[in-house]
């Protein structure tokens, strides 16, 4: 397949778009609760920008950055969705009954926090690193690029 | 509470020793000892002389009816305190056993976690507590006769335990299962209280019993404990003498007051503790490493005990329990003493362990004081609890049953008096000359230290001591007894003394003693191995069975699993449309209303949406056809969009849109174009299979829409949504907080396919290095060939 390449589009994905995408996709993660969006949109979202990064020639590029080792990633996803899950046992609660916070934080003024946002940002990072996964192992061309956790350079 | 702790504590030390001290094994015993001191202290302090029985409820399953349930009754206390006491005593001998061994982390930590196994298990008030211990112990059993895991022989061994013993835990959840559905409970008290009979108990009957058979080796599953002395000294003179093959007279002392009238019980419980009486003594004459000599007379003895504790009659329940206590004491130190000798003859052939005598004569004396009691002599312990079996079987009211019982113990305590005999005389012979200077040779390389020689004596010393002792108290450690049988059954009050007077049992086993002893003592100590026979008999047939297994599997597999991809969609596709046609022909068409829309919009969407469909199927490219796979799926999104899902929508467009990206790079290593048809699905099969799922599948998804009884769920959810979950998107509350566990599910499903995707890739590339390489020897091969000719 061929691969589209320009220096001003290097630039843009390169400087500017994985950055704001970034941004993009944590707001969708977080607005979810209220507005269409959530941890699986979100991740998808993040996940686009490095399909996007990787179709531009942006291989090698990806294979360092952003996220080093996407296992790692998504055990970490998983145990945050998982924690989530759990902790409300510990209370005696429904295992992921929500619990809704609302700190008053200097400046912004009060803040709602509820328990589950943490369940639906495990969701988030599951989709980010299976993503990424896919990208680098299905992606690899040549015979090195699969390193032992499916990121590294080996 | 402080039972459940006390088993837990034991576990908690095992899994910290397994990770945490493997540099430093021997803190790490020193540890395990404290927590094995501790847990005795618990049980001695709240069980001996208790005027109430304390009891503990750990909640777990309880809208089943299945919780963690412990008392500690008669029977618990004592039980508890032989696993903990020998348990204590044990693990002290094994550190100077290992002494230089590597595997010594390991082994500390299972014994640990098997010794927390055992104790909840004999802590258990009811039969499913029991089963959940019981298949801890099978467990800690398979990893411990393993411990040695580059022997092949060891791992084989550790793999028939493993499953014989397990599928008798299945048996025991079958039990489980039906006395809970049946009776409502699985208490050993309520069970005793009830006194359940029919046809369904029956098949419970079966059932516990053939769990209790194959963890204490009865016949014929009497195969798997003589492999299972692959593991090192310290495991087989704990598990498989002295607790976990006791784990199955356990069950058996627990349910022999609830079914022991039973006909079926009782004749299958005689039966197969006389067959393994037999046939474990027999075994035992016929062994030259002492170790297997002395597993095969375990396997006699769980034998003579299963036919007391399972006969249902109270004095032989009394008989057993005092038994098993006999049991356990005298073969553990026979167990560790033989260690010993290992340890500094560096053999275990009967033929040489004489030369023992001379290197650890006080050893050799508590192996010869243990051997007497093993055989029944006066004044052991051994002597006395024999006299009572012969007593108990001597009076049985149990009919024919009890007549067969009687003549199987007469003939195995004969059996046991000869093997036991005959392991004296190996003790007592003089070894050759030469045999002598090679163990010399041995002793040099292995001089010990006193700490050593004192760390291995004084287990071995200890419970040989015990054994004369309590001979000696008898009347007094026969009051001690009271208490656990009673426990099990009210009746089963008795008493024990040291000399009964002469009666029936005492001229029988005069008799016994003098016919044993000749044949012990005549029995030739070296036996020719049997040529081509590494395996016993049931060895061979479990193994024939484990085979055949493999191979139906292997068959089975091949069938379902030929790997053809259009066989699997194939299958599936017409199965879905089959059970849809049965459906919609059981329940009727569905009703076409209110699904026609009038939306120009949308209409247009759904037409191009199929038409763009039509070409996925058309085209001959995979490339073109992926991209319209894409279409198909954008165009589904703006439908949602449309009928107000924007959520779905956007899901659904970020999802294609990766799709179409993750396809077309999975397709690069892929033919450009489609296979041709093969020979069995030819075109027009495949496409009347097409035809008739797409026909079926959105008929299915119509009745299904109209077949609506209970109201929607959303209107539960919607007024929910904002007070308990803090959310306005009810979509994604509903996935994070109402129905999070699906989502939990499904993120699990999605880390689990990337990883088989990088996994999948990953072997794929190195099958083809690999090839790369041969074929580059190959041609170098081939290269220099051709430099030498030319």
């Amino acid at each position: 397949m061929t691969f589209i390449r320009s220096a001003i589009l290097d630039e843009l994905v390169d400087r500017w778009l994985s950055k704001v995408a970034a941004l993009v996709a944590l707001y969708v993660t977080f607005r979810g609760h209220n507005a269409p969006g959530g941890g699986f949109a979100g991740g998808l979202v993040l996940g686009g920008v490095f399909v996007l990064q990787f179709l531009t020639g942006r291989e090698p590029h990806l294979r360092h950055r952003p996220i080093r080792r996407p296992t790692m990633l998504l055990g970490a996803g998983l145990l945050m969705a998982l924690g989530t899950t759990a902790v409300p046992l510990f209370v005696d609660a429904a295992p992921l009954e929500s619990h809704i916070w609302k700190p008053d934080i200097p400046v912004i003024g009060e803040v709602k926090v509820v328990s589950s946002m943490f369940f639906d940002l495990g969701v988030f990072m599951v989709v980010v690193a299976v993503v990424l996964m896919m990208l680098l192992s299905l992606g690899a061309r040549g015979s090195s690029l699969v390193g032992d956790d499916g990121g590294e350079v080996s | 509470m402080v039972l459940f702790p006390a088993v837990v504590a034991q576990f908690v030390a095992g899994a910290l020793l397994l990770v945490g001290l493997r540099r430093r094994p021997a803190i790490g015993a020193l540890v395990g000892l404290a927590v094995l001191a501790a847990s005795t202290a618990v049980v001695a302090t709240r069980g001996i002389g208790a005027s109430t029985t304390l009891t503990e409820t750990v909640g777990w399953l309880s809208t089943l009816g299945f919780d963690l349930v412990f008392e500690l009754d008669g029977f618990a206390v004592l039980m508890a305190l032989i696993v903990l006491v020998l348990g204590f005593g044990v693990l002290l001998y094994s550190l100077a056993y290992f002494e230089h061994d590597s595997t010594y982390a390991r082994f500390v930590g299972l014994f640990m976690a098997f010794a927390g196994s055992m104790t909840g298990l004999v802590l258990a008030a009811d039969l499913f507590t029991m089963f959940v211990f019981w298949e801890l112990t099978s467990i800690c059993s398979f990893l411990l006769i393993g411990l040695n895991d580059k022997s092949e022989s060891a791992r084989q061994s550790a793999v028939r335990a493993l499953l014989t013993t397990g599928a008798g835990g299945l048996c025991l959840l079958g039990a489980v299962g039906i006395l809970q559905v049946e009776l409502g409970t699985t208490a050993f008290a309520d069970l005793v209280a009830l006194q359940p009979t029919g046809a369904v108990m029956d098949a419970a009957i079966v059932l516990i019993l053939l769990g209790a058979f194959t963890k204490s080796a009865q016949f014929p599953f009497h195969f798997w404990l003589p492999g299972a002395m692959a593991a090192p000294t310290p495991v087989s003179a704990y598990l498989h003498s002295a607790t976990m093959v006791k784990a199955g007279i356990v069950l058996l002392a627990r349910m022999s007051p609830v079914f022991g009238q039973s006909d079926l019980w009782r004749w299958w419980v005689v039966l197969a503790g006389v067959a393994t009486m037999l046939i474990g003594g027999w075994r035992a004459l016929r062994q030259t490493d002492a170790k297997l000599l002395l597993a095969h007379s375990t396997v006699s003895q769980l034998g003579l005990l299963t036919v007391l504790v399972g006969l249902g009659w109270s004095t032989a329940l009394y008989a057993g329990v005092a038994h098993l206590v006999a049991h356990a004491v005298f073969k553990v130190a026979l167990f560790l003493g033989v260690g010993v000798i290992d340890h500094e003859l560096g053999t275990r052939d009967v033929t040489k362990i004489g030369a023992a005598r001379r290197r650890a004569p006080l050893v050799v004396a508590a192996l010869g004081a243990s051997t007497l009691s093993m055989a029944g002599m006066i004044p052991l312990f051994g002597f006395v609890t024999k006299e009572k079996a012969l007593v108990a079987v001597l009076d049985a009211e149990v009919g024919a049953a009890g007549t067969v019982a009687l003549v199987g113990v007469v003939l195995g305590s004969v059996l046991s008096v000869a093997y036991s005999a005959r392991f004296l005389h190996a003790l007592l012979s003089e070894p050759d000359r030469g045999e002598h200077d090679a163990v010399a040779n041995h002793h040099e390389h292995h001089e010990s230290s006193v700490l050593t020689r004192v760390l291995l004596g004084a287990p071995v010393l200890v419970p040989a001591a015990a054994s004369l002792l309590f001979g000696l108290i008898a009347t007094r450690v026969g009051k001690w007894l009271v208490a656990p049988s009673t426990s099990l059954a009210g009746s089963a009050k008795s008493k024990l003394v040291l000399w009964p007077g002469i009666n029936d049992a005492l001229i029988i086993s005069a008799i016994v003693i003098v016919v044993g002893a000749v044949i012990g003592w005549r029995a030739p100590l070296s036996v020719a191995a049997p040529h081509g026979k590494h395996r016993s008999r049931g060895e061979r047939s479990f193994d024939a069975v484990y085979d055949a297994t493999l191979g139906l599997a292997k068959r089975l597999t091949r069938v379902t699993q030929p790997g053809s991809l259009p066989m699997y969609v194939a299958v599936t596709s017409l199965t879905v449309a089959v059970v849809a046609i049965a459906a919609l022909a059981v329940d009727g068409w569905p009703a076409f209303e209110g699904f026609v829309s009038d939306s120009p919009l949308t209409i247009a969407v759904t037409v191009l949406t199929i038409a763009v469909s039509i070409g996925v199927a058309v085209v001959s490219a995979r490339f073109t056809a992926a991209v319209f796979l894409g279409g198909v799926g954008y165009g589904a999104a703006v439908l949602f969009l449309m009928r107000g899902a924007p959520d779905l929508a956007l899901t659904q467009v970020l999802v294609e849109t990766l799709t179409i990206v993750i396809f077309l790079l999975a397709m690069r290593s892929m033919p450009h174009s489609f296979a041709p048809a093969s020979s069995w699905a030819p075109k027009t099969v495949r496409i009347a299979v097409s035809l008739l799922v797409g026909i079926v599948v959105p008929l299915l998804v119509l009745s299904v829409h109209g077949a609506r009884t209970a109201p929607s769920v959303a209107e539960d959810y919607a007024p929910r949504s904002i007070s308990e979950a803090g959310g306005a998107n009810l979509v994604n509350v509903i996935l994070v907080d109402f129905r999070g566990f699906d989502t939990m599910g499904e993120i699990t499903v999605l880390a689990v396919a990337a990883l088989g995707v990088v996994n999948l890739v990953r072997a794929a590339e190195r099958h083809r290095r690999q090839r790369e390489r041969e074929n580059s020897n190959a041609s170098a091969a081939a290269g220099s060939a051709t430099g030498d000719v030319s």
